[in-house]
């Protein structure tokens, strides 16, 4: 019976996961640079050490209001690197990694958001809630289809 | 791949590339022993390394080549242009089975018989002379039992015995204890790189160059070096946040270290920097090879010189001018140097120079291509550009010498008169110069007939770090490299230079040009921040155009590291990247070109959101006499400024001169994707340089009027004071206390597009003052029929449309004339409102109807109807 570890996170009400393994650091995303022009989900780019940052705002890619908190640095962003590029995901707050078996997640629901079920591989049932397990790909890539199937 | 084979191929790329360059040096100077003895050795070097990892065919083959050097060294051969020529097609064969193994890693099937076949021919002196060398098959194997090459070879070398190895010798082959004495007479690896960069196909061997470079190179992998880049642009800024804290702290134990930290951290910053440099000459390394394989083809004695092999520029630079460089030499092989015959009855010597120089000069790098040969052929470039349809009959004619010889550049171009193998594909000079304006760099030209001709490029010293400089929209930040930035200018209420609008277009006048202007915030879609109190306008160009971008501020000039965007933003052509500024903040890099693109789109839609205001404005500038008009002043033909009403001007526009074409009616030139007609307000227009051209439109019909130089823009009371009968005047007016014509805009329109028919009417200026109403929806017309009519003598009053006429004819009955436009309204209408004769216009031809631009017929009716009216 194989395990994955999973470190969780919240959007808005959501609990999500991703795997350890896709994940480089968790950051405080500051200074960020606005890009004009740029589609509503680019939140900007900014600076990590020397690295520039593409930061996406999972809010605006998933069609939830954007946050009510202010653009300080209460905000967390999950750090990715994908083909050679940096990309922080801005979330609402970290949670605890957890340890769950690989079999014991379900296939997206049939009825959820065309958009939700593009960037969700599949839901763990947790004891209080459940818990979206996140394709950080097709997420990061634009909410054009092309891009979600290319990245798949 | 496998490691062995990746250190193999690119250890030998580089040997061959030397052997390229020392075998062009032997040829011009057999006697030189030194430079035999290192060929041989980087020859034999490689068929040594081919047999140690398996590469049978290569091994074969290096070892034909070896054996005919040999005999060169030995002696017991002349050395002659084909045995050379037959070495360097090995040289060649083997590149290609390199590249083949590069890609995938085994060697082409197929063997390389007919060369090894004629070059153990050319070993043994029976090469025949004739060019290319025919190909022989022959039947002997070169590889294998000693038996097989005793049989074939009569040469003393063969047959021998070599006890070192234990068999027969080859054909040619040397024994191990020979080898070790040509190894050791000859120079090592480490004095032989450098000169080989520097050489030229007929240079004297350079001694004290070799001496003085030691063995003091490795090969770093790039990827260490761009990480080493990355860390070190981190470690400045560090740095840098460091200093402005102790800036804070007025007295610290950290200021002395941390100074010296700064000052290490500097010269570290400079020498990664470095690491990115290369001397140029690593990309000349194939040109002698090029000329010197040109000249036997051509039949041409050529020479090549090159100068600044060591000026530096960054590896990425390199690689991108490399092509276009080598398309140029072959250009001037063919065509800029002539046959020895030709040169010897210019009285030239025979040898025709081609000369290779590189510098830098103020952050650039120029490279100058010489040659003393015939220079360009202005007649021959001009009739073949007349014929290829690339200029008019009219442009031949008027382009100067240093125009036409810049046509070389032009799309589709080549003169060669017929495709030889050097050049002449048809694609030509215009990728050299797309190829080069791709990296930042420009292209230029001189020529003087009988006396060559001189090509320079300028090309940035780097890619990867950029001058910009920082501009600011609101609270963004954005860098602008400043290679495409011309030269900043102020405006604002205290300043000298001030946005002036015309229809809603945003231009500047500078110094005698008139300057387009686009907001960058409205590029890229940001709010306005007040633009008129004290903006900076960041005057650019890009390729041919040349634009204002108008800016809130501007900061800085900084050096920057241009990091790529990623691929999430990558399709935005506003960008060309990204940077981090020495504060740390991330901003984004402009991209001038495609900042240009939008430059016209973001004006068009400025000008259609704007026009409906400009339509009510227009109205009220020329409403009843008593009020103001905007007037744009001009001068053509003669000194005396000219005039015509602002709001007929739809556009300013400068074009340069060459763009205009000739046709059966007159000048036009390719605008906004059509073609527009030109007609000249009194002077000519221009053939070449810049003309400034004031814009007409009025529904589909564009027309352009060419003016000399456009003056003022005032806003005065138009009193037509006095009709003229000369074409095209209405009448003279005092504007700014000086006496100006007005000019009749459809007179010179009808010029250029006999839809606007127009004629010059007498005027009977003694006539008593009647009253005309001109009722027309179109601005347009408004514009251009009220200064006409008033000019005739009569006093005009406007109205848009029917319901302003009906007011007015209700209020004021003195109306003698209703002038009524028929296209948009029902002129009846008003027939009721009044008494006065209604005249219907149209901009159309009709028979009930009075054709608008034809001023002789408006003003018959006009006359007609107040005579009718009179009459009744």
């Amino acid at each position: 019976m194989t395990t994955c570890e999973f470190v969780t996170f919240r959007i808005c009400d959501q609990m999500f996961g991703v795997s350890v393994s896709e994940i480089h650091d968790v950051f405080r995303p500051a200074a960020m640079t606005p890009v004009p022009l740029s589609g509503p989900e680019i939140a900007g780019v900014l600076n990590l050490r020397g690295r520039i940052v593409t930061a996406i705002d999972a809010r605006s890619r998933l069609g939830l209001p954007s946050s009510t908190k202010s653009k300080g640095s209460q905000r967390l962003a999950i750090g990715v690197e994908r083909h050679g590029e940096s990309f922080g995901l801005i979330i609402d707050e970290i949670g605890d990694v957890v340890r769950l078996e690989e079999n014991a997640m379900e296939q997206n629901p049939v009825n959820l958001d065309a958009t939700w079920s593009g960037v969700s591989r599949g839901v763990y049932r947790l004891e209080d809630r459940l818990l979206v397990i996140m394709d950080i790909d097709r997420m990061l890539a634009g909410a054009g289809s092309e891009d979600a199937a290319a990245a798949a | 791949m496998d490691d062995l084979l990746s250190e193999f191929l690119t250890e030998t790329g580089e040997s061959l590339d030397v052997v390229d360059v020392e075998l062009v040096r032997f040829e011009s100077c057999p006697g030189d022993k030194a430079t035999l003895n290192n060929i041989f050795r980087l020859v034999h070097t490689i068929k040594g390394t081919c047999g140690f990892i398996g590469l049978p065919r290569l091994e074969s083959l290096a070892h034909a080549g070896e054996t005919l050097l040999g005999k060169f060294r030995d002696g017991a051969l002349d050395v002659t242009p084909a045995a050379v020529t037959l070495i360097l097609a090995s040289i060649d064969r083997i590149k290609t089975i390199l590249g083949h193994l590069a890609d995938t890693q085994t060697e082409p099937a197929g063997d390389d018989r007919d060369l090894i076949s004629q070059l153990e021919d050319a070993a043994e002196g029976s090469l025949q002379s004739s060019l290319p060398p025919p190909v022989v098959v022959k039947l002997e194997s070169t590889k294998g039992a000693p038996a097989a090459a005793a049989a074939d070879g009569q040469g003393e070398d063969n047959g021998l015995w070599d006890a070192d190895q234990g068999r027969y010798l080859r054909p040619g082959e040397v024994s191990l204890a020979e080898l070790e004495a040509a190894f050791r007479s000859a120079d090592g690896p480490e004095t032989q790189a450098k000169p080989a960069t520097s050489s030229a196909p007929v240079v004297e061997h350079d001694e004290d160059r070799k001496a003085g470079i030691g063995a003091s190179t490795i090969r770093v992998n790039v990827d260490v070096l761009e990480s080493m880049m990355t860390m070190v642009s981190e470690l400045v800024l560090t740095r840098n946040q460091l200093m402005q804290m102790l800036r804070a702290t007025s007295d610290s134990e950290f200021k002395t270290p941390l100074q010296r930290l700064s000052g290490i951290t500097a010269e570290l910053q400079d020498c990664v920097m470095k690491t990115r440099m290369q001397p140029i000459g690593s990309a000349w390394k194939k040109l002698p090879r090029i000329v010197r394989d040109a000249g036997q083809d051509l039949a041409k004695k050529l020479e090549l010189v090159m100068e600044g092999e060591e000026t530096e520029l960054d590896r990425q630079v390199l690689e991108l001018i490399k092509d276009p460089l080598t398309h140029m030499i072959r250009n001037s092989c063919d065509h800029g140097v002539e046959t020895p015959a030709e040169r010897v009855a210019a009285g030239k010597s025979e040898t025709g120079t081609i000369k290779l120089r590189a510098y830098h000069e103020g952050g650039h790098i120029i490279i100058e291509l010489s040659d003393d040969g015939a220079g360009l052929k202005t007649d021959r470039i001009r009739a073949k550009a007349l014929e290829k349809g690339i200029i008019d009959a009219a442009e031949a004619m008027s382009m100067t010498d240093a125009q036409i010889h810049r046509l070389i550049f032009a799309p589709g171009f080549s003169t060669a008169a017929k495709v030889t193998n050097i050049s002449g594909r048809g694609v030509g000079m215009d990728v050299v110069k797309t190829n080069v304006e791709l990296i930042g760099g420009a292209v230029d030209l001189k020529s003087r007939q009988g006396n060559g001709t001189t090509f320079s490029i300028k090309i940035p010293l780097t890619l990867a770090i950029i001058k910009a400089l920082i501009v600011g929209v609101g609270e963004h930040r954005f860098a602008m490299p400043q290679l495409s930035v011309l030269e900043l200018v102020r405006t604002g209420k205290r300043c000298e230079h001030k946005i002036e609008q015309i229809n809603a277009t945003r231009i500047l006048r500078l110094r005698d040009r008139l300057l387009p202007l686009v907001a960058l915030s409205d590029i890229l879609g940001l709010e306005e921040v007040d633009e008129n109190d004290h903006a900076c306008i960041v005057v650019m160009q890009v390729g041919d155009t040349r634009f204002g971008l108008i800016v809130d501020e501007v900061f800085d000039t900084e050096e920057i590291v241009v990091k790529p965007l990623s691929k999430r933003l990558g399709s935005m052509s506003e960008y060309s990247g990204a940077t981090i500024l020495g504060d740390g903040a991330v901003i984004m890099i402009l991209d001038p070109n495609g900042v240009a693109k939008s430059v016209s789109g973001a004006d068009r839609a400025a000008s259609r959101a704007l026009e409906d205001a400009a339509r009510a404005t227009a109205t009220a500038a020329l409403k009843g006499s008593g009020e103001c008009t905007s007037l744009l002043l001009f001068t053509a033909g003669t000194t005396e400024p000219r005039a015509c009403p602002l709001a007929l001007v739809t556009r300013l526009e400068e074009f340069d001169a060459s763009t205009f074409e000739m046709t059966a009616r007159g000048h036009v030139v390719q605008y906004r994707g059509r073609l527009m007609p030109i007609a000249a307000a009194g002077g000519t227009i221009r053939s070449e340089g810049r003309q400034p051209v004031l814009v007409f439109s009025q529904g589909d019909i564009v027309i352009g009027l060419a003016v000399d130089a456009i003056l003022d823009i005032v806003e005065e009371h138009l009193d037509i004071q006095l009709s003229d009968s000369a074409p095209g005047v209405l009448g003279t007016a005092v504007l700014k206390g000086k006496s100006t014509e007005v000019i009749d805009i459809s007179h010179y329109l009808s010029m250029a597009e006999p839809g606007w028919a127009a004629a010059v009417a007498q005027v009977d200026a003694t006539r008593t003052k009647k009253r005309v109403l001109l009722v027309d929806a179109h601005p347009f017309f408004r514009n251009m029929l009220a200064p006409m009519v008033s000019a005739a003598g009569y006093d005009v009053t406007v109205a848009s449309d029917l319901q302003e006429a009906r007011g007015r004819l209700t209020q004021d009955e003195a109306y003698d004339v209703v002038l009524a436009d028929a296209d948009g309204t029902a002129p009846d209408a008003l027939a009721e409102a009044t008494s006065a004769r209604i005249v219907a216009l149209s901009s159309r031809r009709d028979t009930s109807t009075v054709l608008k631009s034809d001023r002789n017929a408006l003003l018959d009716a006009i006359e007609r109807a107040i005579r009718v009216g009179e009459a009744a």
